[in-house]
């Protein structure tokens, strides 16, 4: 059984800050990190491999050259193989380009069982890719999945919603995409890093010609979408710091709500 | 790809709806779409897919839908990715509209991108804000991105349709008009069940309860400073006793101390009350990209430097368990208080 | 002198942190209290190979080198002593010896159980043979094929949850140190009994117990080394076993600065942060200037005692020596400070740095006192 997860390096959004002089993004200094629902996606893959002795696990992801550590992470995790979709050409794109190039790497791995990808990246949040993914490889797909199981030659899965959750049948190969809820991800194992971060580099690296697809369907030429502009939002300004005692305080606070027929 | 973007034309909104119930949030799409469709002299539509749903058209009419697309069957009962993408795909391709609107739910998310994937458009996530260029006629999507640290505007330029999916909770909702109609347009659905390799088996609603953070009015939030799981039966107090709902930071979901549903944020909901009073949350800026369009902002925090008192209207130093008390003491003798003050 | 650590360093570092941080701070206070051993715990870092990491793959190990593993008992370190100080004794004190003296038949015997989830324990000290390791009064009588065993020793590591043990024994009464030799011991021998658990100040989730031996038979195979060459075997194992001991306090006094910079910048006085105070930032300073040399000390011992292990001819004694003194009196001296920062929280089970004040002070005594770091460093440098 081949099973191939969908991983992304991003910048740990929790510790971006922004400059209050320039009012930009600080950028330096924040450490990119194997993104937190592909780290779920990765998890159940080797669930499932601790539990059958016949499953591979493929990890796939599009990138600059440094996503590689990533990747090592992923392979000291427990995956078999990792493999970088890497070139100039892919750069930039949206999700509609993104989900092209890593198609068509999928498909050239091909003979896999279960697609396993994170909900969204905590860079962009978009939740695009996997399900595009799916549709590039005309495979069912169900994302939001917060437990998994495999039963016979289909997936039962259970898909969370705003309001509960449905349980969902699908035939394979899927696309399922992972959320938080779906398992506690393992740390990496000594020899596993050992084995991943060695002088031996296990990486993969596929470029264009690799991948063998139409430089006219990835990276940012053939994205449908543009970003026409971005900025910091602004925050609003100081409002009124109440003082005295916590009584004092609380009363002038309600006070002021009802002058002002908040409440 | 690109196509011939004059050919498209009229605004169109995903009535999402679950179990015969129309969603909040395409009620809330209809009412900025109407702003949309004004701003370019276009039609607005509403695309109610489902089973036996034909009723709900009369309110997407009453909430300003010009057309409503109605495609029923058998098989359209539960959402399915596969079937709801083949049919809208289809109506896409029919009809040509020039904007399409998801609900940023986890079925709209779901769908709204598999149908870009399928008729080769953009589409652009969890948007904030829509407006129309007025030299392009353009639809420019403002949406949050790097964990709402930055705000992207993003266009559609070449192909169509321009395809965005909003978060629930930020437009306004459109106004009711009663016994305002249109015209309904059943469609035709080819569907068989060999188009669906999913099944839904049983669908369950969770059994805790219902929290609507995004209908609510009054939000009280507890962050990290509430220490422990226990300590949110204060935060409870107080929102029972204001008749708001209980919010949370992402630091207690991920404690384990409150339920993921109640995290408001950047992964969380996205909220906009009369009133959100923060305690113990120092307003990280994931926190504070899903409450700073609270129209009025309580903090409560120990740390006078705590980021939360940046966006806050009014801030109190202190520690919550002693002002939680005396706040609902205070808003107990109001009419006092009142008195006292003119 | 090249300061730069690997890539495999980097990331062992980070993984064991990312463990500490999850999986032993939540229940570092909770064990302390309750002396439970956290042998889930223990059982997990198995599984991730940091128990025995440095034993070689053939063996079950990770083949993990002595830097990567310093830097994974101060991460554990940080958070949970008595985590720390399992791992230690448990790869340094069990594990190694049997690398090292052990036959190929020991070592393939007794490594993939180190390896694999079996915890092993080193039993030197007795009642009456401290410092004094050559006071030994635990007796081994040759009788066919086997040693029998008769004597007891006192606090001893794991001694509870340890199922294979490296015994020192007198075989020959009349050589002094030339008379004991080292034996491999499984749990369940007949004659092998388990004492009580001792009530210590800190560490109080570790296992440390009384053994009593009572004509306690074990076959001759399982003699570790030459016979007679057991107080060399305990004192290069020791060496070893202080650069364990040295990330441990290490690890604790970072630990415990750590908590303590947060704190100062929380805790308000006078109306401004104690953080803004001179006088919190001069402690600051020093905790900080004193941690980094302590963890240059234990890295370099680390670092020699690998290039040795690799076959180079080269000494850690001293170095090891040098960095358990340092590296221990830092977490003590640390820990006494952070308390004092915090004021009275600091006296109270609320804050961590009060366990890790308990804690930090047996890093000062066993596996040698700071006192016997002193003359292994003074013979070292004036012999």
């Amino acid at each position: 059984m081949k099973i191939i997860v969908c991983a992304k390096q991003v910048p740990d959004t929790t510790e971006v800050r922004i400059d209050p002089v320039t009012n930009t993004m600080i950028r330096e200094g924040v450490p990119s990190i194997l993104n937190p629902d592909d780290k779920n996606a990765l998890e159940e893959a080797l669930k499932l491999k601790d539990q059958r002795d016949d499953v591979t696990i493929t990890v796939v992801s599009m990138g600059p050259p440094q996503a590689k550590d990533m990747l090592k992470e992923c392979l000291a995790m427990g995956a078999d193989e990792a493999i970088l979709l890497s070139d100039r050409a892919f750069g930039g794109g949206d999700t509609w380009a993104t989900s092209n190039t890593i198609a068509a790497a999928i498909q050239k791995i091909g003979d896999y069982d279960i697609i396993f990808a994170g909900r969204q990246a905590i860079d962009g949040d978009t939740a695009q890719v996997g399900p595009q993914i799916a549709e590039k490889l005309g495979l069912p797909q169900v994302t939001y999945v917060q437990n998994f199981s495999l039963e016979g030659d289909k997936v039962v899965v259970e898909r969370m919603l705003e309001d509960g959750y449905e349980v969902v049948e699908s035939a394979m190969p899927c696309v399922l995409t992972a959320i938080k809820e779906l398992n506690d991800p393992r740390y990496m194992s000594v020899k596993g890093i050992y084995d991943a971060y060695g002088a031996e580099d296990p990486v993969k690296v596929w470029t264009l010609a690799d991948v063998g697809i139409d430089p006219s369907l990835c990276g940012l030429k053939a994205s449908p979408t543009k970003v026409v502009k971005s900025f910091v939002p602004q925050l609003k300004g100081k409002g009124v710091m109440l003082e005295g005692s916590e009584k004092e305080m609380t009363d002038a606070l309600i006070v002021s709500l009802k002058q002002k027929h908040i409440i | 790809m690109a196509v011939d973007v004059n050919s498209y034309k009229n605004v169109w909104v995903f009535a999402e709806q679950r179990q015969g119930n129309v969603m909040g949030v395409a009620i809330e799409l209809l009412g900025e779409g109407r702003k949309l469709a004004d701003a370019i002299g276009c039609e607005l539509c509403a695309v109610l897919l489902g089973k036996g749903v034909e009723g709900l058209s009369t309110t997407l009419f009453e909430h300003g839908a010009d057309k409503v697309y109605l495609a029923e069957s058998d098989l359209l009962e539960n959402y399915t990715t596969e079937a709801y993408t083949k049919v809208i795909s289809d109506m896409i391709d029919e009809y040509k509209p020039q904007i399409v609107l998801y609900g940023a739910t986890n079925i709209g998310r779901d769908l709204g991108a598999r149908i870009a994937a399928r008729v080769d458009t953009g589409l652009t996530a969890d948007c904030t804000v829509l407006e129309i260029s007025e030299d392009t006629k353009e639809l420019l999507s403002t949406r949050p991105a790097f964990g709402g640290n930055l705000m992207a505007t993003i266009a559609c330029p070449a192909h169509r349709p321009q395809m965005s999916t909003v978060r629930p909770g930020v437009m306004d909702k459109a106004k009711e008009e009663k016994g305002r109609t249109g015209e309904l347009v059943k469609v035709d659905v080819k569907l068989a069940d060999s188009d669906i390799h999913t099944k839904v088996v049983k669908i369950v609603k969770s059994d805790k309860p219902l929290v609507s953070l995004t209908d609510a009015k009054i939000i009280v939030a507890g962050g990290r400073g509430v220490g422990s799981a226990e300590g949110f039966k204060l935060i409870e107090e107080l929102a029972a006793k204001m008749g708001g709902c209980v919010g949370s930071s992402r630091a207690c979901v991920d404690a384990g101390w409150i339920g993921k549903e109640y995290q408001v944020g950047q992964t969380g909901t996205t909220v906009k009350p009369e009133i959100y009073i923060a305690c113990g949350i120092s307003g990280a800026i994931q926190h504070k990209a899903g409450m700073q369009d609270s129209k009025i902002i309580i903090a409560i925090n120990k740390d006078p430097d705590a980021p939360i008192f940046e966006v806050a209207d009014y801030g109190i130093v202190g520690d919550l368990f002693k002002v939680i008390p005396e706040l609902m003491k205070s808003y107990d003798n109001v009419e006092e208080l009142m008195a006292a003050a003119k | 002198m090249d300061f730069q650590l690997t890539k495999e360093q980097e990331m062992i570092r980070k993984m064991v942190a990312d463990f500490a941080e999850n999986e032993v701070k939540p229940i570092a206070a909770e064990i302390d209290q309750t002396e439970q051993f956290p042998m889930e715990n223990i059982q997990k870092l198995f599984r991730y190979g940091v128990m025995g990491m440095n034993m070689p793959r053939e063996y079950g190990g990770a083949g993990a080198d002595d830097i990567a593993y310093a830097m994974a008992v101060e991460e554990l370190g940080k958070k949970c002593a008595t985590t720390a100080c399992v791992v230690a004794s448990h790869n340094s004190l069990a594990c190694w010896p049997i690398l090292k003296f052990g036959t190929e038949e020991q070592k393939n015997k007794y490594l993939p159980r180190l390896t694999g989830g079996t915890i092993g324990a080193f039993c030197l000290t007795e009642p009456n043979a401290g410092t004094d390791a050559s006071a030994q009064q635990t007796v081994a009588v040759e009788d066919g094929d086997s040693y029998v065993i008769n004597g007891s020793k006192i606090f001893i590591t794991n001694g509870g949850v340890a199922d294979i043990f490296i015994v020192f024994a007198m075989t020959d009464k009349s050589k002094g140190t030339r008379g004991i030799s080292a034996f491999i011991v499984e749990g369940d021998t007949p004659g092998f009994a388990r004492g009580k658990l001792e009530d210590k100040m800190g560490i109080r989730a570790s296992s440390t117990t009384e053994l009593v031996f009572t004509n306690m038979r074990i076959p001759k195979e399982n003699l570790l080394g030459q016979l007679g060459k057991g107080f060399n075997i305990a004192m290069a194992t020791l060496d070893g076993g202080r650069i364990g001991i040295a990330a441990q306090a290490l690890g604790i006094a970072q630990g415990a600065l750590d908590v303590t910079v947060n704190y100062v910048k929380e805790r308000t006085q006078f109306g401004r942060p104690i953080a803004k105070f001179q006088n919190t930032q001069f402690r600051i300073a020093e905790m900080e200037a004193r941690i980094c040399a302590a963890r240059h000390l234990v890295y370099d011992a680390a670092h020699r005692k690998y290039l040795s292990m690799q076959g180079k001819k080269i000494s850690y004694t001293k170095e090891a020596a040098m960095a358990k003194l340092f590296a221990s009196e830092t977490a003590m001296e640390v820990t006494t400070k952070c308390v004092q920062l915090h004021g009275g929280y600091g006296y109270t089970k609320d804050y961590p740095v009060e366990r890790m004040m308990r804690d930090a002070k047996i890093t000062e005594i066993y596996e040698g006192t700071s006192e016997v770091q002193k003359m292994v460093i003074s013979g070292q440098v004036m012999r």
